[in-house]
């Protein structure tokens, strides 16, 4: 082991704090694990906070006829049969006992008139099920967990970013990261590492999601040897700000439409009664984002070229109680009163179905002692997520990922870690400034953005695939060239340049995987392949390393089994 | 186009001055897109902490021609471009580099406080109103804005003797939670210091969340160390009937 280096040693590492990641960690700290957790940002700053609409739960509060069947039926349904079924059972039978706790814990949720948690309609769900506050619910739920966390004693390592797992043969034995602010080298020691880390939206200029979300989780399993699957699966939210120009990619979030928001295009047509009729703006989001980009692309879209979406119906009052942020965040950022005026919206890259391939039941992935959770693992919602499904995923998952990653320490003696891989991780990463007058990251991360959008977006075919592994191609010869300026402390500059060997590694994958699927299914749309396709639907592609090739293999999807299958053939 | 002018505090620790920088104006411009021009075009190690860009997350916060604000939320097209726009630090916490202070003091306040504690036999029927009044404590979203602007923070420095607007807010969104059975009046009165605070309400014009600070959260919380230190009946009487938010 190197002493060169800052070293901490756990049971338990965790990657990533944000829902997924907090709750791992409170489940592992209740197994008597020493628990560390590692993340980008400050404690509390985690993509989780940003969400809005609420927690999906079949609780039955306002519903009475709702239970985890129904649940279980929705989230296969919108994941178009794809899903890992365990997961999605698993997931719908364990959500309200997650909530609840979360509740004994100190979250407040909006009530019914009997004091009960309140739950909203949201797309692809068949009864009101998400449990929410305001349309700040991530907020609430983790700073329930950051303060429960904090209290129960996890360490956390703020503001590091871990560029590299390490391994002790064929099992994961820690990490290699570095401070953000110092740009110092650290090293963790853990007998199991978690990711939560979180999704890939930077590699796409129009994203509501923040720089973190540059894929590290999955470029470092998929380094490290575990498999990825379904990377094809990129969800492309139909409501983001599309003016002005800065907030482009902002998430409006589906409670605009969960509360009765209604979608027109320039001639005032309420245009999904003819892409939805039954469900109309409450359809799922692959149904959505569709609509509005066809209807822009066919000349019929607003000023700024997205839909409108307007919710000025509904007296102002209750527009400002039920959506407090969008009213803000409209009338600050757009000058639009929403209570007054319709919004302008347009897709948005969102969320990630695809990443790291786990087992259903410990969240394990394909590397032994390594797991993840939440938006960085794969299966849960096949080939589209429906609202309100993540923030559940995570409480879910979280909490078996930690436990299994506790259990797994406690039986597990010790790793070693030889110095030699700790000495390569060091100097990839200050390879940047051996160079002079280099590539800008700034100008390689634009030219992937724009790739990715023109090539790799809502609608795909194979030639602009085909094209988009080139352009990948190129940008990762032009990542070896890149120099940055400046010394090591907070220097952004330099972390993009390491962000970017991420996001390139996820954007191969997905491409690859997008090329392969000759199909249309849920949020992967080929305009050269316009159905479903019985085949397909049979297979998820998996991606795995073959020395410094990225490999991509077909295997069959987990079958459903006859009881659950009776539950899927069941409802409307 | 039009073109604003920038003057943005570069340095670390030991020191430092502003940077001049010209960056092309575009419609509904925040300043944080004007750094990130900066960051792409002009300076590449420019440092400038950000995250959900949206205003919901609290990490872009620095003062902007001498006022604290989420550098998300601040529109270019709101502060008059006839001379420079200052960009600076916040002042209250140490500067690492350029606009990314230290603000780890505050997560070692946060530690200090007693975590939710539901009160024994609660059966979490709560009423909606229950809610709505400390919802308003718990949107805070941690810019630390109002702790910068703080002059007991700001100028005294009393981090060791203070807790700052920000964790009366906290303290006030546990002790107002309807099923929260826990006292943190000793808490306020000794580690967090609350008697420091003398109403000048300087962390409320700040927040850019609309908490109203001082007249929700400070006043109600020093009259609920009043009531325990002075009138230890009334706050037992409290306790049993579970009634916590006795001020309205
Ligand atoms: C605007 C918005 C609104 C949303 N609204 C909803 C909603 O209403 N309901 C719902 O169910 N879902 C919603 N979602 C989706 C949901 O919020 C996310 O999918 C979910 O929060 C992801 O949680 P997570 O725990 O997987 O990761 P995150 O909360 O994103 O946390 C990732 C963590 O990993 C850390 N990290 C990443 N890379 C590294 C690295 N290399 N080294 C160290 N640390 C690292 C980050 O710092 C961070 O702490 C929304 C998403 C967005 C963007
Ligand atoms: S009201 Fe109190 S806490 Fe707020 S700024 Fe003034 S002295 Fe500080
Ligand atoms: S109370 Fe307001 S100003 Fe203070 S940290 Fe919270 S949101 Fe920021
Ligand atoms: S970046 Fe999140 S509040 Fe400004």
């Amino acid at each position: 082991m190197s002493d060169r280096f800052e070293t901490h040693e756990h049971d338990v590492l965790i990657i990533g704090a944000g829902g997924a990641g907090l709750r791992a960690a409170i489940e592992a700290l209740g197994q008597g694990a020493s628990v560390g957790v590692v993340c980008k940002s400050l404690l509390g700053k985690a993509h989780t906070v940003m969400a809005e609409g609420g927690i999906a739960a079949a609780m039955a509060n306002v519903d009475a006829a709702d239970d985890w069947r129904t649940h279980f039926r929705d989230t296969m349904r919108g994941g178009k049969m794809l899903n890992n079924w365990r997961m999605a059972q698993i997931h719908a039978q364990e959500a309200p006992d997650c909530v609840r706790e979360l509740e004994h814990w100190g979250a407040l949720f909006d009530r019914t008139d009997n004091g009960q948690i309140l739950q909203r309609a949201f797309g692809g769900h068949t009864y009101k099920r998400l449990c929410h506050v305001g349309d700040r619910t991530g907020l609430e739920m983790i700073r329930t967990l950051q303060d429960r966390g904090v209290q129960m004693g996890f360490d956390v390592y703020m503001e590091c970013t871990v560029t590299r797992l390490l391994k002790d043969g064929d099992r994961v034995a820690g990490a290699f990261g570095y401070w953000r602010e110092q740009g110092r080298f650290v090293v963790f020691k853990a007998k199991s590492v978690v990711i939560a880390t979180g999704g890939i939206g930077k590699a796409w200029p129009i994203t509501s999601n923040s720089w973190e979300y540059t894929g590290d989780g999955m470029a470092l399993a998929y380094e490290a040897g575990a498999a990825l699957m379904d990377m094809e699966f990129v969800q492309f939210h139909p409501t983001g700000m599309v003016w002005p120009p800065g907030v482009q990619g902002i998430l409006v979030t589906e409670a605009v439409r969960g509360e009765g928001g209604i979608l027109r295009n320039k001639t005032g047509e309420r245009f999904m009664e003819r892409y939805d009729p039954q469900r109309m703006e409450l359809s799922t989001r692959d149904v959505v984002a569709r609509a509005i980009y066809t209807e822009v692309r066919e000349g019929r879209g607003t000023e700024h070229g997205g839909a409108y979406l307007d919710i000025s119906h509904k007296p102002a009052e209750y527009v400002k109680r039920k959506l407090p942020s969008m009213y803000h965040q409209f009338l600050e950022l757009a000058d639009v009163d929403i209570t007054k005026r319709p919004m302008e919206v347009g897709p948005t890259c969102h969320y990630m179905m695809g990443g790291i391939r786990v087992d259903a039941e410990t969240a394990q992935s394909t590397l032994s002692g390594l797991f993840a959770a939440g938006e960085a693992a794969a299966g849960l919602h096949g080939a589209n997520r429906l609202g309100g499904n993540s923030l559940s995923d995570l409480l879910v998952f979280g909490r078996r990922a930690g436990l299994a990653a506790a259990k797994h320490a406690s039986s597990t003696p010790a790793p070693s870690v030889d110095s030699a891989q700790i000495d390569q991780a060091e100097r990839d990463a200050l390879e940047p400034f051996q160079r002079k007058d280099g590539e800008s990251p700034y100008a390689v991360h634009r030219d992937l953005q724009d790739s990715m959008q023109k090539l790799v977006g809502i609608f795909r075919n194979k030639e602009d695939l085909q094209r988009s592994l080139g352009e990948i191609d190129k940008l990762k010869q032009r990542l070896k060239r890149i120099s940055v300026e400046g010394s090591r402390l907070y220097n952004p500059g330099w972390h993009l340049a390491l962000d970017l060997k991420s996001m390139l590694a996820v954007s191969e994958a997905v491409a690859l995987s997008a090329l392969a699927r000759e199909e249309s299914r849920g949020a992967h749309s080929r305009i050269d392949f316009q159905n479903l396709d019985p085949a397909w639907g049979a297979r998820n592609n998996i991606i795995g390393r073959e020395g410094e090739a990225m490999r991509l293999r077909q295997e069959k999807v987990l079958e459903t089994p006859g009881e659950l299958k009776q539950i899927l053939a069941e409802g409307k | 186009m039009a073109e604003a002018i920038l003057q943005i505090f570069r340095g670390d620790a030991k020191g430092g001055a502003a940077k001049e920088c010209r960056v092309p104006m575009a419609p509904g411009m925040v300043v944080l897109d004007a750094l990130h021009y900066v960051q792409a075009h002009q300076i590449p190690d420019l440092a400038v902490r950000w995250n959900c860009k949206a205003g919901k997350c609290g990490s872009c916060s620095a003062e902007v021609n001498g006022r604290p604000r989420l550098t998300c939320k601040t529109r270019m097209d709101a502060l008059p471009l006839d001379k420079p726009i200052t960009i600076f630090p916040m002042k209250s916490f140490p500067v690492i580099k350029d606009l990314v202070t230290d603000v780890s003091w505050n997560f070692r306040i946060n530690k200090k406080i007693p975590p939710f504690q539901p009160r024994p036999g609660a059966d979490w029927k709560i009423e909606q109103k229950d809610v709505d009044r400390v919802q308003e404590f718990r949107k805070c979203i941690e810019c630390f804005l109002c702790q910068n602007v703080c002059h007991v923070l700001r100028e005294h420095d009393k981090k060791e003797e203070f807790g700052g607007p920000r964790f009366f807010v906290r303290v006030a969104g546990l002790e107002m939670h309807p099923m929260d059975g826990a006292s943190r009046a000793g808490l306020l009165r000794k580690e967090l210091g609350i008697g420091l605070c003398n109403i000048t309400k300087c962390c409320t014009e700040v927040c850019p969340e609309d908490i109203h600070i001082t007249d929700n959260a400070i006043i109600p919380l020093k009259e609920r160390v009043v009531d325990e230190f002075y009138d230890p009946l009334l706050m037992l009487v409290r306790k049993i009937r579970g009634v916590k938010q006795s001020q309205d």
